[in-house]
């Protein structure tokens, strides 16, 4: 097995919601090799969400340890929290989250903002990352104007801009009608074969989760796992 | 400067609201600069009194008038360098809405007095040896179109001759200038012995006395001994600072100054009321974005910068259209009143203090939804969807 990227240890989450306590996640550990792409699968509920963004340090473990490459995110403060996100890891959500009132080009320009990298620079490498999903014409192009499916090609451009490891999709084809889901699927697979990307994508679709290496089953806040078909 | 980008597309985010907001903004420092100008106008003797002059009024009231004798008591007080006396003309050129302020006084005296209006010395001269010569402020002359030779009729509110008529005729001989751009010259200097031999009534008085102290001497143990030395007379006197004096010639109109604040006072916090809720609400609309900046990599400081820099932006643009009309409309108001109320000038200190109330204004209004999208968790703003 190749060296793992991320590891969760004995890792759990729990809300407080008014006087009581949920848990959602329960000393779950988890091992995901470098150049991986998981999908999770589970009922609504079963903490896949809350488990993928431990994984991207949008929020921590009330207990157990999540580390991802180098970094100990449980005990990273928020400001650490952001910087490491904004080299390391991608996003890709169900419903895009693009900015609506910039292009296509400046919404994948927005994570090079943080970088030192001059608006020149900035351009450049926003147009590789639109050619690369197959949007480079589009960049002019404010999200109103682009069909659903590249909306989130747009989102997967901003996803790799900055060249992150780590790609973590939250339903990414859960707002996209069969044939455009799998043209991403087919997209996130050559991030993952072709550029190394590893990916950690929650869907309540199996036949997205097919296009992934392997499938966990999370339910009730625990981790089941199977071998892929 | 590079999020400078993303601030501009969010402040045109709802077209409509923002420039109903910039509007406000607009109104706002319109008003503020010409409530400025004008309350300079009213405070403008104060902020070019000299602290080396002093003026001498009759204790009961300024309306009252001091004798001519006072001049060489006054004079040989110790500590006063020169002693020059004015008095209160009030009239009005051809329509009575032609008013500005005329004053009979010494010709050598006035001109030594006060250094800071600068006149020919063939011209002082031509005035002091002609008894009916008159000498004018350049902005009075370009304001009436007058120039030298010119006979001035001015009819007479108070002081009637003594042939009865109310029409005084002045040559007029000099035109004076100043060079502190604060100061005014929409005045009338006459010859006093002229004024004092024509006029019916009120012979032997003056309307107050300027005295200037050698440098270094005490102005209060002076003001005291001129006091002091007509203590019990008819006519007791009360020495103050230039700028006291000015003062309180103002507040003969109302504490101007006061009314202004308090004016600017509300409109600026009912700005401050309009602004921050078109924040607000821009914010309310927006939090899922907040939560994908912040995914992204944004923290916590750089939202709460980006939503100041929209408020203050905001604030900006519209400050500074607002100033700027209404620098353009000061110069016109200057023009068309410069005779009735001299000294309407908006100066680089009101434009300084303008801009940082719309930097200040920016950010009060942008305080509280910035910090709310600050302390937004990302997990929170992602699930408002």
């Amino acid at each position: 097995m190749s060296e793992a990227l991320a590891e969760l240890k004995k890792v759990s989450r729990v809300y407080q919601k008014g006087k009581d306590k949920v848990e959602v996640l329960h000393e779950l550990d988890l091992v995901i090799p470098k150049g991986d792409f998981v999908a999770i699968m589970g009922p609504s509920g079963s903490g896949k969400t809350t488990l993928l963004n431990l994984l991207g340090g949008l929020d921590k473990p009330s207990s157990g340890t999540v580390t991802v490459g180098a970094a100990g995110l449980s005990s990273m403060s928020n400001s650490q929290l952001s910087r490491w996100r904004s080299t390391h890891v991608g996003f890709i959500f169900q419903f895009y989250n693009l900015l609506p009132v910039l292009t296509a080009q400046k919404n994948v320009e927005l994570p090079l903002l943080l970088t030192s990298f001059g608006s020149a620079e900035r351009a450049k490498r926003a147009t590789i990352a639109l050619e690369i999903v197959g949007l480079g014409d589009r960049g002019k192009h404010y999200p109103r104007e682009l069909s659903g499916g590249q909306e989130q090609r747009v989102a997967i451009a901003r996803a790799i801009v900055s060249d992150p490891s780590l790609l973590l999709c939250d339903e990414p084809t859960g707002d996209l009608d069969r044939e455009t889901a799998d043209d991403i699927l087919r997209l996130l697979q050559i991030l993952n074969r072709e550029h190394g990307k590893t990916i950690v994508m929650v869907t309540h679709d199996a036949q997205a989760a097919g296009f992934a290496s392997r499938t966990l089953h999370v339910d009730k806040g625990k981790l089941e796992q199977r071998a892929a078909a | 400067m590079k999020y400078f980008g993303l601030v501009w597309k969010n402040v045109w985010r709802k077209k409509a609201r923002t420039l109903l907001t910039i509007l406000s903004v607009f109104v706002a420092f319109l008003l503020f600069a010409l409530l400025n100008a004008i309350g300079h106008a009213f405070k403008a003797g104060v902020d070019v009194a000299q602290a080396e002059r002093l003026v001498v009024i009759d204790k009961i009231s300024l309306i009252n008038p001091l004798p001519i004798s006072y001049r060489n008591k006054i004079a040989s007080t110790p500590g006063v360098a020169a002693v020059t006396h004015q008095s209160w003309f009030g009239g009005y050129y051809q329509d009575p809405r032609n008013q500005f302020a005329q004053f009979p006084t010494e010709p050598y005296g006035y001109f030594e007095m006060y250094p800071e209006h600068v006149i020919s010395k063939e011209q002082l001269d031509t005035w002091a040896k002609t008894r009916t010569g008159a000498v004018v402020g350049r902005e009075l002359a370009e304001q009436f179109g007058w120039k030298i030779g010119d006979r001035i009729p001015i009819q007479a509110t108070i002081w009637t001759k003594a042939d009865g008529g109310r029409t005084w005729e002045f040559d007029l001989v000099g035109i004076f200038s100043t060079d502190d751009p604060r100061g005014t010259t929409a005045f009338m200097l006459m010859n006093y012995d002229y004024f004092e031999e024509a006029r019916a009534f009120g012979k032997g008085t003056v309307g107050w006395y300027v005295l200037r102290i050698n440098k270094g001497a005490d102005p209060v143990a002076i003001a005291n001994a001129v006091d002091n030395e007509f203590a019990n007379s008819p006519n007791e006197t009360e020495t103050s600072t230039e700028a006291a004096f000015a003062t309180s010639f103002a507040k003969q109109f109302g504490n101007i100054a006061l009314i202004v604040q308090l004016i600017l006072g509300a409109v600026f916090f009912t700005l401050l009321l309009v602004a921050g809720n078109t924040m607000a609400q821009s914010i309310r609309e927006r939090i899922s974005e907040i939560g994908v900046l912040k995914t992204l990599g944004f923290t916590d400081h750089t939202v709460l910068g980006i939503v100041l820099a929209e408020s203050v932006l905001i604030m900006l643009i519209g400050g500074v259209l607002g100033l700027s009309i209404g620098w353009v409309l000061v110069q016109g108001l200057g023009q068309q009143m410069g005779a009735f109320l001299p000294g309407i000038f908006l100066g680089p200190s009101a434009l300084l203090i303008g801009l940082g109330c719309m930097i200040g204004a920016g950010v009060l209004a942008g305080a509280f939804p910035a910090i709310k999208g600050m302390r937004l968790t990302i997990v929170d703003a992602l699930a408002r969807r």
